[in-house]
């Protein structure tokens, strides 16, 4: 629509271009979104989860009532109120704010750690799946080394190491994120590797690189996208666990995770407000990302599904 | 069985040496200087001076040669000597064995406590497939899954506290020594890890129940007039435990990783505790080794699932 500016509708309201082929990319994902919406109402609940938490994190300074880092030593800890609806912390900072504000660190770690993570793993397990021979071989290697460690003990690992903070955070995670995609997209490479057409660029001569870009490439596109989505919520819960434990994102910044680290310090009677609304936006945050994920799976393959559910 | 068996062992030898070279590579290669690390977060901890870093230095061996700095930690390790703290001189060898034994016991019970729940709802969810049951089962279990361990961990705290006086523990007691005081101090993590677990080993073993309740050999049994209880027992049950036990294995190193914030929630006295501690300490010794042993551990139950698989399924040991 946008290339050809006077676009004529047809009857059933899709936009063709001039050669009346294909679609507006716009289009088609419009109608892509919509037939998602129709094979599974729960994954577009779940999508509707995140919009409001992308709508608390790009609004958050319209959204929240109080300035979350600023501290109110006359209400510590204060129960939640008309005045605070989710009460205040130990130095009185509005915990709604913070939560909205949390918002913010959730969505930019998890979707900047999966994408930046499976983005890397994508590409190795391309030139890990097409090139084999030795470099298939010491790549699997370094694989089974990173996959040799417990996500999160890895992820701590690198923090000692990196220092704690926004970038290394994501670092840390998306270095998790590496070997599992990095072993799902060189299995689906090796069957692509086999097709004939893949077969066939070879033989008119087309170079590795050309072949893995146009041709592998694309076909292997769906299934890092299905890992991704998975990987989100596994994502959201190393951030937080990072910061609930120190190491992740530094006080006094508003993530979910370390708002519960800081409930520790309360001498093991924590205010119950302070324990139950940051963990409900996190579980909220992981069961959207999980369930977006499983619908968006089941989408894009439904052969995937397994038979009888 | 003995090729696959030779194989699998032979490809643990060079991921285990990779595992000590990154640890080796991570903690000295990339800020350059590990010390430099005590020695810059001066807010209240330790500052060293040049020579006191100097010596310090040299008593860990970090004035010599990579090459031979490994080879030296190499040789430690596997003589069993694992250095000591930095801070408090303790051997970590003798901290690992007075600890270890709480962590795993801790998460040995979140296993059979996923076991216990897990799998009755996972089949009971699969044979009354759309009942109201199943519904609840999986709206639950899509919940636990979410639900991070530690924040259950902080859930169940707060809840003890307003119910029966709970404190966190103060010292070590192990299960031969006191058995009731090691259990009110190890069974609410186990709850807190197991409850998260439970809920994907009901979805592992409701789905692999559908798989096997629609097999012929179901149709078959149900057809030569076999009781139902023994076509359940007998044949979906023991078909349906396969994946269900790798599905464990392969969970155990989300364990044992959420274990680590488990027992920080708790205040355990475990390994994650003390890993954690090292590395807010920057205690380098400890970490280095911590984070051997928990790659070791890995290692090896990685080894043991796959080897388990082969044995229960012939069909991959005759690959």
């Amino acid at each position: 629509m946008a290339t050809t500016g006077a676009a004529p509708a047809d009857s059933e309201g899709i936009v063709l271009d001039i050669e009346g082929q294909q679609p507006h990319v716009l289009l088609r994902f419009g109608s892509a979104a919509g037939r998602f919406v129709q094979s599974s109402p729960i994954g577009a609940a779940a999508v509707g989860i995140w919009l409001i938490m992308f709508i608390m994190a790009v609004f958050a300074p319209l959204l929240s009532p109080y300035d979350p880092l600023e501290a109110d030593y006359a209400a510590i800890r204060a129960a939640p109120t008309a005045e605070h609806i989710l009460g205040t912390d130990q130095l009185g900072r509005d915990l709604l704010s913070r939560i909205i504000y949390g918002a913010r660190i959730t969505l930019i770690v998890s979707i900047t750690a999966v994408f930046v993570g499976d983005l890397i793993g994508f590409v190795w397990g391309i030139a890990s799946g097409y090139l084999g021979q030795r470099f298939d071989l010491i790549s699997q290697r370094v694989v089974d080394v990173l996959m040799s460690f417990p996500g999160l003990i890895l992820a701590l690992l690198l923090l000692v190491v990196l220092g704690a903070g926004l970038v290394t955070v994501i670092v840390a995670i998306s270095v998790t994120r590496i070997p599992s995609a990095t072993r799902i997209t060189r299995a689906v490479v090796l069957s692509i590797k086999e097709t004939s057409y893949v077969e066939a660029a070879k033989m008119i001569g087309a170079s590795n690189v050309r072949i893995m870009v146009r041709h592998v490439a694309p076909q292997a596109v769906a299934p890092i996208l299905v890992v991704a989505t998975l990987h989100l919520g596994g994502a959201i819960f190393a951030e937080s666990a990072l910061s609930f434990l120190g190491m992740g994102i530094p006080p006094p910044a508003p993530s979910w995770g370390n708002m519960l680290g800081g409930v520790l310090a309360a001498a093991f009677r924590p205010p119950w407000w302070l324990v139950i609304f940051p963990g409900v936006a996190i579980t909220i945050a992981i069961m959207a990302a999980n369930l977006f994920g499983d619908a968006f799976r089941d989408f894009l393959d439904p052969k995937l599904r397994r038979r009888i559910d | 069985m003995s090729k696959y068996l030779l194989n699998r062992l032979l490809i643990a030898i060079p991921t285990i040496f990779g595992v000590t070279v990154l640890i080796f590579l991570a903690m000295r290669v990339i800020p350059g200087d590990p010390l430099q690390l005590i020695v810059s977060e001066s807010d209240g901890i330790y500052v060293l001076s040049e020579e006191e870093l100097q010596a310090v230095r040299a008593s860990l061996g970090l004035d010599q040669p990579y090459y031979i700095q490994y080879y030296d930690w190499m040789r430690q390790v596997i003589s069993g000597d694992m250095g000591s703290s930095f801070w408090n001189k303790e051997p970590i060898s003798g901290m690992i064995l007075r600890r270890g034994p709480i962590s795993a016991q801790i998460a040995i019970m979140a296993v059979l406590l996923s076991w216990l729940i897990g799998v009755p709802i996972g089949m009971l969810s699969a044979m009354w497939r759309n009942s109201l049951m199943d519904h609840l089962s999986r709206v639950g279990i899509t919940v636990f899954i979410a639900v991070p361990s530690y924040w259950l961990g902080l859930l169940i705290i707060l809840f003890s506290v307003l119910v029966f006086t709970w404190r966190p523990p103060i010292t070590i007691i192990q299960l031969w020594e006191d058995p009731l005081g090691n259990l009110s101090m190890t069974v609410l993590p186990a709850m807190a890890l197991g409850l998260g677990l439970s809920a994907a080993t009901a979805r592992m073993a409701r789905s692999a129940a559908l798989e096997v309740l629609f097999e012929d050999y179901i149709r078959t049994a149900r057809a030569k007039g076999l009781k139902e209880t023994l076509v359940v027992w007998r044949h979906v049950f023991k078909n349906a435990m396969l994946p269900v036990v790798t599905t464990t294995g392969l969970a155990l190193g989300g364990l044992l990783g959420g274990a680590v914030s488990v027992e920080t929630a708790f205040a355990v006295p475990g390994l994650g505790k003390l890993l954690v501690q090292g590395m807010t300490e920057r205690d380098w010794m400890m970490i280095q080794n911590l984070v051997l042993l928990y790659g070791l551990i890995y290692v090896i139950i990685n080894l043991l699932v796959d080897l388990s698989y082969a044995f229960l399924d012939p069909r991959i040991r005759y690959e």
